[in-house]
């Protein structure tokens, strides 16, 4: 089968995030960039899938030449082809987004259409929420987002996802679109040879028109500080008892 | 938790492996009231010991490193956090064979166990490196793996059970306060603490406390790669956190090292990264710590390479689970920064220190603060050895850039760095530039080695050249040929590096006989070479002493030992003000004239009496030397009759081109720092700080003891006395070598620091456990032979005896010609004193 995983270059999580002085843009300079979590879910998908099924693998994403990285990062774990969008401003908003990752897939596709297309649920970043459901929509094909886990039966989509009420399970024929979630795999990490065949690898373009949405940056506010209180119970041996209240009160001992 | 303290005795600031020890050792030594403090929290404060690889291979060639990596795992080892796990350096060239053998010969001075293996021996020990791309390795058994972490939170207890510290974490220093020169006060984000004494030893974040207090402490954090990999099957089987040795893949600058089911490979390959101390993330800032910086990928690539060609079988199919760029601290000569600053009284810098000597670094500190001057020398370390252009931000770049990739480098013993070169020339270095002069550089001065307008002396005086690259390199014959032509006739020594201070004012007599071993207190014109010691009876320094006028006094003293000298004097001036010193070596530059024809050369250039009885030897005077006033002293290091003359540094052309043209008559050859600091100077067994002379060993045991002790008292006194009355131990002896000849049929020839072994090949120990090495190697061209200085216990110490020198893992037959100070060459000095 064909896959194509989308991915999106966002500083890698974990640390606290400053704001340039002109509120216009992350200051990068002590930051590691990564691939969306639930993205780097859906690379590993891609690429079970591919080893179940057979077939090959493409990654794309939208962005500056910098996210050539993030495009080897997924090489080197083992997805066949890469796919660049370039950009030149990072003003691209969800609208303007899928439209041209849509026009990539078209052209990319060249009349033989992907079976399975893998977004992100969403960008770890802005957090939009669209860009898949926009590009499925352009596309004229199904979408499901949210997904959890998946099957693939003969043409058939399985995909599944959790809901307050229970689990909900949606099959879709190919071609079809997945919207997935950290947690439907467990990422590999690269292997040394897998890095070093990714930095040999081919990076494809795809240019495409910058249509902008209706979405405009006007500044970014740095997320309210997450405070946690850190409660020294106690040192030594007398602090087992004050642990073994907390457990309880916890529920966790009873 | 303990309040917060205002005062202490000592504040340390930083709880990495530097500090922890530190206040352990502190404590130990019987100080109270110590106040630790870190910005980050305990055990791991997120500084560089956080992410450290821990593993300690114990040989280096400097004796200093050898020695606090010697002592840093022995303290590992005596709190049960040091697992010896074995180590390989690796050789996939024959330079780095050579290299390898050197080390062999380095492990032996220094008496640890080593030994070069065989690609076959290799294999059977680490089964899964490819060997076929090897000629062999050394194995060092006692390479081991320790708990940094671990080691630190024993230390604190150890300060903590002692009832002598408040350990204060998540405590961000915001100011250092100082009064009169000196530090006073500690702010920080949890209050303000008086102390008496701080002590910086934060890492790469010294820089940046240093500067508050307006002091300095010149190192750079630098990136260190280092990626995991695994899961692998045969690692995991050890069961063990490391079971297989260490491996040091030398010519592509790489570590492998086992962590559990898993290997580090590290790497100094790469560019150099550098990162301003002010730029490093906070805390909150960072995604794992402070000091473990995203990899950047592109810069590992090519070690990736080279590690999957070593070891594909294990390396190819495992997964890379974590990667960083790790920050560590890099120094502008890859040295350690210990001991007081320099700008500021008590404030005292332990930094640029890696787990490896960390502990036995600590020690050396917390001995230095507690009793004045530790055990170890640490010449090499002390944070007083740079001058202020080295302490400058672009100069610690420039040399870190320089050596980074130099930490596996195979480094010449004689090797010149490239960078920042000319920084300091003599006002004539034009003239010695025309005459070809190659420059070595001394305390930032481009000093001529040798010319090479004089290379025709070369045929003329039957000089050999070496025939082994390595012996050759940083080399000429000649240097050999300069030194026979001075002594024949005259030649002109550049020593515009001479360190000069004026000490002046009321108090300056007693002052300079407090520093001072000799007696300096004579008539005005005098001149006194004496050593400076420590209180502990060794050498602190030593130098020359003029006396000028009632209460004037010059120093001249040299250009390696300069700064570490300024300090040492500086430290111990009277607080009323009563002697002044000023540095004038900027002012001032020196010519050497020595020769038998000297005095028929200089006579044509000066109406002055400088007969031997107008102007007898040891003696200084002023005296108009072709129409420039100067100053002419009669002393010489090289063993001929002769002057330093020394002018305004403005007149230096002139005299120059004075002597060089009268010279001409009597045949003066330019001479360089080769005879100067080497040729001359070992034939006429002359000491020299930093080889012979150090802290370990007294005037008694370097032959430099005066038949009479003068009465003042003096700094050290008391050990000195006692050194003249005890048994003595070992003596400064000058050897010769026997026979050059390798096994392969060339000849070799040593360049210092080699292991002096009985004729059994085994080492050579004193009764305090002081080893016999060569302190300096050199030929004697007048002699016709090649000399090595060394310390020989009494049973050896003996004229005629027959002995061994280890070089490149080879051993040369040696004979020890001279015990003592008195010299090979014209023993009674009759050349100097005609």
């Amino acid at each position: 089968m064909k896959v194509l995983v989308l991915v999106k270059r966002v500083p890698a999580p974990g640390a606290k995030i400053n704001i340039t002085p002109d509120e216009q843009a992350v200051d990068t300079k002590n930051l590691g960039f990564a691939m969306s979590p639930h993205e780097e879910c859906g690379v590993e998908l891609a690429v079970q899938l591919v080893e179940a099924h057979g077939g090959e693998s493409t990654v794309m994403t939208l962005g500056g030449q910098e996210a050539e990285e993030q495009l080897r990062y997924a090489v080197s774990l083992g997805v066949d082809n890469a796919v660049l969008v370039l950009t030149d401003t990072d003003d691209w908003d969800p609208m303007a987004t899928a439209a041209a990752l849509a026009g990539a897939i078209t052209e990319t596709e060249a009349g033989e259409p992907f079976d399975l297309i893998i977004f992100g649920n969403e960008s770890a970043d802005s957090c939009g929420y669209q860009v898949g459901i926009r590009a499925a929509h352009a596309l004229g094909r199904p979408i499901v987002s949210g997904i959890k886990a998946i099957d693939i039966d003969g043409d058939v989509v399985k995909a599944r996802r959790q809901t307050v009420a229970g689990l909900e399970e949606y099959r879709v024929t190919m071609p079809a679109i997945v919207a997935v979630k950290e947690g439907i795999t467990l990422p590999r990490y690269p292997t040394m040879k897998g890095r070093l065949n990714a930095r040999k690898a081919e990076v494809g373009a795809s240019p495409q028109p910058h249509t902008p949405g209706g979405q405009k940056k006007v500044r970014l506010v740095p997320a309210p500080e997450q405070v946690s209180n850190t409660v020294v119970l106690g040192e030594g041996v007398e602090s087992a008892s004050k642990i073994v209240d907390l457990l309880v009160e916890l529920g966790v001992v009873t | 938790m303990s309040e917060f303290p205002s005062n202490a005795k000592v504040v340390v600031i930083g709880a990495g492996i530097v500090g922890n020890f530190l206040v352990g050792h502190l404590a130990e030594l019987g100080w109270k009231d110590i106040v630790q403090i870190d910005k980050g929290p305990l055990p791991n404060p997120g500084g560089s010991t956080g992410h450290a690889s821990n593993f300690i291979f114990p040989v280096d060639h400097s004796k200093e490193m050898t020695s606090l990596t010697f002592d840093s795992q022995k303290q590992y080892e005596e709190m049960g956090v040091n697992n010896y796990c074995g180590g390989i350096e690796l050789a996939r060239t024959e330079a780095r064979m050579e290299e390898l053998r050197r080390r062999m010969t380095s492990a032996k001075t220094w008496g640890i166990e080593a030994r070069l293996l065989t690609p076959a021996e290799i294999k059977e020990m680490v089964p899964f490196v490819n060997v076929d791309i090897l000629l062999g390795g050394c194995y060092y058994p006692t390479v081991s793996v320790v708990d940094s972490l671990r080691a630190g939170t024993i230390m604190r207890e150890k300060a903590l059970a002692l009832d002598a510290i408040s350990i204060h974490p998540n405590t961000e220093v915001l100011d250092i306060e100082t009064a009169d020169g000196a530090v006073k006060a500690v702010v920080t984000n949890k209050g303000r603490i008086e102390a008496e004494y701080v002590v910086i030893a934060c890492g790469v974040w010294s820089p940046r406390m240093a500067e508050m207090a307006g002091a300095t402490i010149p190192l750079t954090p630098a990136v260190h790669q280092m990626i995991d990999v695994g899961p692998i099957e045969i690692l995991g089987e050890t069961g063990n956190e490391i079971g297989y040795p260490i491996i040091r893949d030398m010519d592509v600058f790489m570590y492998e090292r086992q962590t559990g089911g898993s290997m580090e490979v590290g790497s100094y390959a790469h560019r150099p990264i550098f990162h301003h101390p002010n730029d490093i993330p906070s805390i909150e800032e960072s995604r794992l710590s402070p000091t473990e910086l995203p990899l950047t990928e592109e810069d590992f690539d090519a070690q990736l390479e080279d590690a999957l060609e070593l070891m594909g079988d294990i390396l190819d199919g495992a997964e890379i689970k974590y990667g960083i760029n790790g920050l560590l601290s890099l120094t502008p000569d890859a040295m350690p920064l210990i001991g007081e600053t320099v700008e500021v009284r008590n404030l005292w810098s332990a930094a640029a220190i890696w787990i490896k000597e960390g502990p036995g670094t600590a020690r050396v500190v917390a001995e230095w603060m507690t009793s004045g001057y530790p055990e170890l020398d640490p010449h090499q370390s002390d944070i007083a050895r740079f001058y202020a252009f080295d302490r400058t931000e672009e100069h610690v770049l420039n040399r870190s850039a320089e050596h980074f990739n130099k930490t596996y480098g195979i480094v010449h013993p004689r090797e010149q760095w490239d960078s920042d070169r000319n920084q300091r020339v003599a006002s004539f270095h034009d003239r010695t530039q025309a005459l070809g002069a190659v420059y070595f550089q001394a305390g930032g001065w481009e000093r001529p080695h040798w010319y090479e307008s004089n290379a025709h002396l070369v045929e003329k005086y039957g000089v050999a050249n070496r025939e082994h690259e390595w012996d050759a390199r940083w080399w000429s014959p000649i240097q050999n040929a300069e030194h026979l032509a001075m002594r024949e006739n005259v030649g002109m020594v550049d020593l515009t590096a001479f360190v000069i201070f004026d000490f002046g004012g009321p108090g300056v007599v007693d002052y300079m006989q407090k520093m001072t071993v000799n007696q300096v207190d004579k008539p005005v014109g005098s001149a006194i070479y004496t050593p400076l010691l420590t209180e502990k009876g060794g050498f602190k320094a030593d130098l020359t002493v003029m006396r000028l006028g009632d209460d004037y006094f010059r120093v001249a003293t040299g250009a390696f030992d300069g700064p570490r000298d300024e300090a040492w004097f500086r430290k111990h001036l009277p607080t009323d003000g009563s002697v002044t010193l000023t540095d004038r070596t900027e002012d001032i530059c020196t010519i050497g004239v020595w020769g038998p024809r000297a005095r028929d050369l200089v006579s044509t250039l000066t109406s002055d009496d400088i007969s031997h009885e107008g102007f007898p030897y040891g003696t200084t005077k002023e005296a108009t030397i072709a129409g420039l006033s100067a100053r002419m002293f009669r002393i010489s290091y090289v063993g001929d009759l002769g002057w330093e003359i020394y002018v305004d540094m403005a007149d230096g052309p002139a005299l120059w081109d004075a002597i060089y043209e009268a010279g001409q008559a009597f045949g003066i050859v330019p001479v360089g720092a080769g005879v100067y600091g080497t040729t001359g100077r070992i034939e006429k067994g002359y000491r020299l700080m930093g080889a012979e002379l150090e802290s370990d060993f007294t005037p008694v045991e370097a032959g430099l003891a005066r038949p009479k002790v003068k009465s003042a008292e003096f700094i050290g006194k008391a050990a000195y006395l006692a050194a003249r009355e005890a048994p003595v131990t070992t003596t400064l002896c000058t050897l010769s070598v026997d026979d050059h000849t390798s096994a392969s049929g060339v000849k070799r020839y040593m360049t210092g620091s080699e292991p002096i072994l009985t004729l059994d090949g085994e080492r050579i120990l004193d009764a305090h456990g002081r080893v016999s090495y060569v302190t300096t190697a050199g030929a004697s061209p007048s002699l016709g032979k090649f000399l090595l200085l060394s310390y020989l216990p009494p049973e050896h110490a003996v004229e005629g005896t027959k002995l061994n020198v280890m070089y490149m893992n080879e051993l040369y037959p040696v004979t020890v010609e001279r015990v003592g100070s008195q010299p090979l060459f014209d023993p009674d000095d009759a050349r100097i004193k005609q």
